[in-house]
């Protein structure tokens, strides 16, 4: 008796083939969402943003201030939407959110200024979303060591020295790695494909149990392998295709280098893939409707967002998490993506990455395979 | 394969919780027979067929089916049998031709195209090969199916209701099949509802709330139940079933067309019964022999006693 037909498992392959040819929509979806999603995504999510509305409380008024405040403008951080009077005012805006920033400059300062004495520039920023003031705040020492060198001549040059003749002072500040879409878009890549390969697959037994196939499908000699790789092996080639249109919108749209071994690329790109199927097609086995198996498969993604160093850093996470997040697969293919497009590695660099989703991927298909009834118990 | 007997088990005990599904059941069934399965809703029918074609384990019992061992062997026993689910179960959003070969495939049948093209010329589907099958009507989704189970050439057929939501006309066409499949040498295990089918089958087993009640050659049955029945024609039926309900000797009676049958285990106090009301009604009395119906109403109403009497 062979556990392994490959004629049956051809039929399983041509039937789902002919099902995926059928349901337009899910295979429209299957193509279209890369796309979307990189364009969604790809624009909407910048880490480093521009034009942030700024107030001003300005208690002195010279050469010196105006250099300062016109640096900032100039730099396209900031936006000077007014002018305040007094802490509360200021306070009251941030909480609003009508400003992202207050710039206080206090009363004699370019007396101070001269005299030596070093003044505070006070700047508020709102901490309630560190990633949008994490750019502007790194570009303000600049700003001001420009503008005062370039006011600061002639006889004043003698206190124009460096570091600047007095100190920019951000409350609340948070310095992210200010990366842009170039760190976001390997990154989406990872969620996406996690998104489509593991909600599709999710419903692949579900369905056949849902509809009444099942019972027909077991009654027949078909072995567990032959159902799984019959049922993996389609979508393994949507992924391809998601990743050729993502790869070549991801260069045309956002110039996105790919500076490492393609090799390794497409090792730990195929691993990904099989993980993620696996992982679907347990969740199939789990899940009693295809509701559940959508809500089930739902609830993989969001650790695959949330705790794989897309979204966050991971070394910002405590240990539990981190362990949590070594065993997403999205943790290590997003890994493996920025260091080969990004930093150039090669296989020999990657080897761990390959080793983590090799072992998470036998994992998920044993665990898989285990839970596969041949029975309608 | 012993005394020629394709299904033979024993004992078959399944259970869903703690809810006893299928209670220690036998059955026996000789190659190339019409094995009728009888039985109201939830009785066990479904879940006794599957356990016989490996797709339930039971929880106790042993036996063959078609010679091997329907615990430990249920991938061969599905190579040889086909099985036509109660809901259809082929697929919806593949072709006629399309769910064909899938099936043959799936049994590794030799020269597939062939076969299924054979398939739908006789079945008549040859200009609706490409149809999808979810688009066909109850009838031809009942042929469809029978045609999937029967392409790999099985030695057994297992239908469940086959029959449920069919035309007559198509019942009748369907039934034909059967019988020729039958004489091929096809065994055949077929569950149902209809006394008109259940009196085709050669034998019958008839099991309410998972246990069996009776079995044998169906012609046996009326006579292993052991009922009298007597016929009433006339005017003024409605009365006479209320008057008649009670009596000595009187254990069912039951409504056919413009006739009452009155039925029951004890011959004589029935016949006196019957000589009473004779003489003061206007109906015409006769015996005639006990049907099938009146022995499966019978047997039904005796299960439910025993079942209500278990619960409380």
């Amino acid at each position: 008796m062979s556990w392994f037909s490959p004629a049956r498992f051809i039929a399983v392959l041509v039937k789902e083939f002919i099902q995926m040819r059928r349901d337009r929509v899910t295979f429209a979806m299957m193509i279209g969402l890369p796309i979307v999603q990189l364009l969604l995504f790809g624009f909407a999510i910048n880490s480093d943003p521009r034009h942030l509305p700024t107030l001003v409380e300005v208690h002195d008024d010279g050469p010196l201030v105006r250099a300062v405040l016109a640096g900032m403008a100039q730099s396209d951080y900031f936006d000077f939407i007014g002018v305040v009077y007094g802490p509360d005012a200021g306070e009251a805006a941030l909480r609003r959110g009508a400003a992202n920033f207050v710039v206080v400059i206090p009363e004699d300062f370019e007396r101070d200024v001269v005299r030596g004495l070093r003044p505070d520039i006070l700047v508020a920023a709102d901490a309630a979303d560190p990633a949008a003031i994490g750019g502007p705040v790194a570009a303000l020492n600049g700003i001001v060591a420009l503008a005062s060198a370039q006011t600061l001549t002639g006889p004043l040059s003698s206190v124009a020295t460096a570091p600047a003749p007095f100190n920019v002072i951000v409350q609340r500040a948070f310095n992210p790695e200010g990366k842009t879409s170039t760190n976001i878009v390997p990154g989406l890549l990872a969620i996406i494909l996690s998104m489509t390969m593991v909600m599709i697959t999710a419903v692949a037994i579900v369905k056949e149990r849902e509809r009444g196939t099942m019972e027909m499908l077991i009654a027949t000699p078909v072995r567990p392998l032959e159902v799984m790789a019959g049922k993996i092996l389609p979508y393994v080639l949507v992924g391809y295709v998601q990743t050729a249109v993502f790869l070549a919108a991801a260069f045309v749209l956002f110039s996105v280098p790919f500076e490492g071994s393609f090799l390794a690329f497409l090792i730990g790109f195929n691993l990904f893939i099989l993980g993620n199927l696996a992982l679907g097609f347990l969740i199939s086995t789990v899940a009693r409707s295809q509701m559940q198996a959508m809500q089930l498969s739902f609830f993989t993604i969001l650790p695959s967002i949330l705790l794989s160093g897309f979204m966050f850093p991971f070394a910002g996470m405590p240990g539990w998490a981190q362990t949590l997040g070594t065993g997403v697969p999205a943790t290590h293919f997003i890994r493996l993506v920025r260091m080969v497009m990004l930093k150039g590695a090669n296989s020999a660099d990657v080897l761990g990455q390959f080793q983590a989703l090799a072992i998470i991927t036998a994992v998920f298909a044993l665990l898989a395979m285990l839970r596969y009834r041949q029975t309608l118990d | 394969m012993t005394s020629g007997a394709v299904i033979d088990v024993q004992g078959m005990t399944k259970r869903f919780g703690d809810k006893l599904v299928v209670d220690t059941f036998d059955i026996t069934v000789p190659r190339g027979a019409i094995y009728g399965f009888l039985g109201p809703n939830g009785s066990g029918k479904t879940t006794t067929i599957r356990m016989l074609c490996g797709l339930l384990l039971p929880d106790a019992g042993s036996g063959t089916c078609l010679g091997f061992d329907v615990r430990r062997q249920a991938s061969q026993i599905k190579e040889q049998v086909g099985y036509m689910t109660q809901r259809f179960s082929l697929y919806e959003d593949l072709s006629i031709r399309e769910n064909l070969d899938f099936v043959a495939r799936m049994y590794g049948v030799r020269q597939r195209r062939a076969r299924v093209t054979q398939a739908l010329e006789e079945l008549r589907l040859a200009d609706r090969a490409n149809q999808l099958a979810g688009t066909l009507s109850g009838g031809w989704k009942q042929r469809l199916a029978l045609a999937a189970c029967l392409i790999h050439d099985p030695k057994l057929l297992l239908l469940d209701e086959p029959t449920a939501g069919v035309d007559p006309k198509a019942r009748r066409d369907f039934w034909d099949e059967i019988r020729r499949l039958s004489k091929q040498g096809v065994t055949i295990l077929v569950s149902t509802h209809y006394m008109d089918e259940a009196v085709q089958c050669d034998f019958i087993t008839y099991i309410a709330y998972g246990k069996k009640l009776i079995d044998g050659p169906a012609a046996d049955i009326p006579r292993l139940v052991g009922l009298t029945t007597w016929r009433a024609e006339g005017p003024e039926l409605a009365a006479l079933e209320v008057a008649l309900a009670g009596q000595p000797g009187v254990d069912q009676i039951a409504r056919f067309g413009a006739t009452l049958h009155v039925s029951g285990v004890d011959a004589s106090a029935l016949a006196e019964t019957v000589r009473q009301f004779e003489q003061t009604g206007q109906q015409r009395w006769s015996l005639q022999p006990a049907g099938l119906e009146e022995a499966f109403i019978y047997l039904m109403a005796g299960a439910q006693d025993n079942f209500a009497r278990d619960a409380a």
